[in-house]
């Protein structure tokens, strides 16, 4: 459950930019890669919020697909585990193009 | 034209539930809006009657772009270690693996052989109990217990109060024992100088293919209770081929901390790493931030 904490920065670090205003809505981006389970964070999301100017703000995540690089053909190929192979069956070594991010995008605040 | 309010402006209008809108101002700036229709009412199908410019019937939202890393807090505490271990002349590793792999017996086994060749301390994560933490000390190692509580892994600013506590001096190999977790302590860099993963052959050989961000991070993977090999159906190769598959710089041991196997190994590759207890490296000492 690395989500709780990693929820509890999120919230941290919005409070922190919305300075005192208060957030309508929070834009997440969270790669397919990244070892975080969304559903979890949206569960977390709603104990965190709480008693922080996001409270009762709404959640939108997109999820980011994974992908790679293929060494050996130079092809682009999506990525749904860490481990892949690419088709070309040249077993060369993959680099990771996406699916690594965990990122807050933009917030939505009330304008004062 | 907002065809929805009658708002001024050509750029885009996204319409939201609730009689939300988002605009595009000419100025660049994005506005999410909506109405408030105090004394009056009517569907949004036909124009407004009141014009646009009344701040007090409009809740103007704002989105701000802020493209921030959710480590990052992590990320500049793990960096503010990194930079403190380096002025102390420390060398940091975080030791990590699933429950009961072994990191706590294997390092009561390896602490007395090295003290005997120089300082060592121990900081030891838990959820809860100082079990562990009283049985490093059983060694004479300095030890300090951090219990997490309900979190499942170290985070680089609980590190940060281990090593005020420890205030290890010049050439200290400082190892972090994580706690047990093969997922969560991964994604939380704590400024260590290196990352061991241990994998007891009791756990099975699919255990990298099954959690690869773990292996995917390690500089050493140890691979512990290998007395054992000879009761159970793990294959080191394939451990192995699946470890390199993830992360081709990753280096490996094999132990046994019941018999000694490959304890040598283990000790002099954790000797290597000490710094040279004379020369500390202040370098960057006069850019350490105070706690």
């Amino acid at each position: 459950m690395h989500e709780l904490s990693i929820t509890r920065n999120i919230v941290a670090i919005v409070s922190e930019h919305a300075r005192g205003r208060r957030v309508r809505a929070l834009q997440l981006r969270i790669g397919a890669l990244s070892g975080i389970d969304v559903p979890a964070v949206r569960a977390c999301y709603a104990l965190c919020v709480e008693g922080t100017p996001l409270d009762g703000s709404r959640l939108d995540v997109e999820e980011v697909p994974g992908a790679a690089r293929c060494r050996g053909c130079a092809a682009e190929i999506p990525l749904s585990a860490p481990l892949g192979v690419c088709p070309c069956e040249r077993r060369a070594l993959l680099d990771r193009t996406s699916g690594d991010e965990l990122l807050i995008a933009s917030m939505e605040v009330e304008d004062v | 034209m907002c065809e929805t309010c009658g708002c001024e402006g050509d750029g885009a209008v996204v319409h939201h539930p609730g009689g939300e809108h988002t605009h595009v101002l000419p100025d660049g700036r994005v506005v999410r809006h909506s109405h408030a229709h105090e004394g009056h009412s009517h569907d949004h199908a036909h124009p407004h009657p009141h014009a646009h410019a009344e701040p007090d019937r409009h809740r103007f939202v704002r989105v701000e772009p802020l493209g921030v890393r959710v480590l990052a807090r992590n990320d500049a505490a793990a960096a503010r270690n990194r930079r403190e271990l380096a002025s102390r002349g420390v060398f940091a590793l975080n030791l990590m693996s699933s429950p009961g792999a072994g990191k706590t017996t294997l390092l009561t086994k390896t602490l007395p052989p090295l003290l005997a060749r120089g300082p060592v301390a121990v900081v030891e994560g838990d959820q809860a109990t100082s079990i562990d933490g009283d049985r490093i000390a059983a060694t004479g190692a300095p030890v300090v217990q951090i219990n997490t509580g309900k979190g499942c892994h170290l985070e680089a600013d609980m590190l940060h109060t281990g090593l005020e506590q420890l205030a290890p001096g010049p050439g200290t190999l400082l190892v972090v024992e994580n706690v047990g977790n093969l997922v969560c302590p991964a994604l939380f860099d704590l400024g260590e100088g290196a990352r061991v993963v241990l994998l007891s052959v009791t756990e099975g050989d699919d255990k990298p293919a099954k959690y690869p961000h773990m292996f995917s991070v390690a500089d050493l993977v140890v691979f512990t209770k290998i007395d054992l090999l000879p009761h159970v159906d793990f294959d080191v190769a394939r451990a192995r081929d699946a470890v390199t598959t993830l992360n081709p710089r990753t280096t490996f041991l094999e132990v046994s901390a019941r018999t000694g196997a490959g304890m040598d190994a283990w000790i002099d590759w954790l000797d290597a790493r000490r710094p040279t207890a004379t020369e500390p490296d202040t370098t960057e000492g006069d850019t350490m931030e105070s706690a």
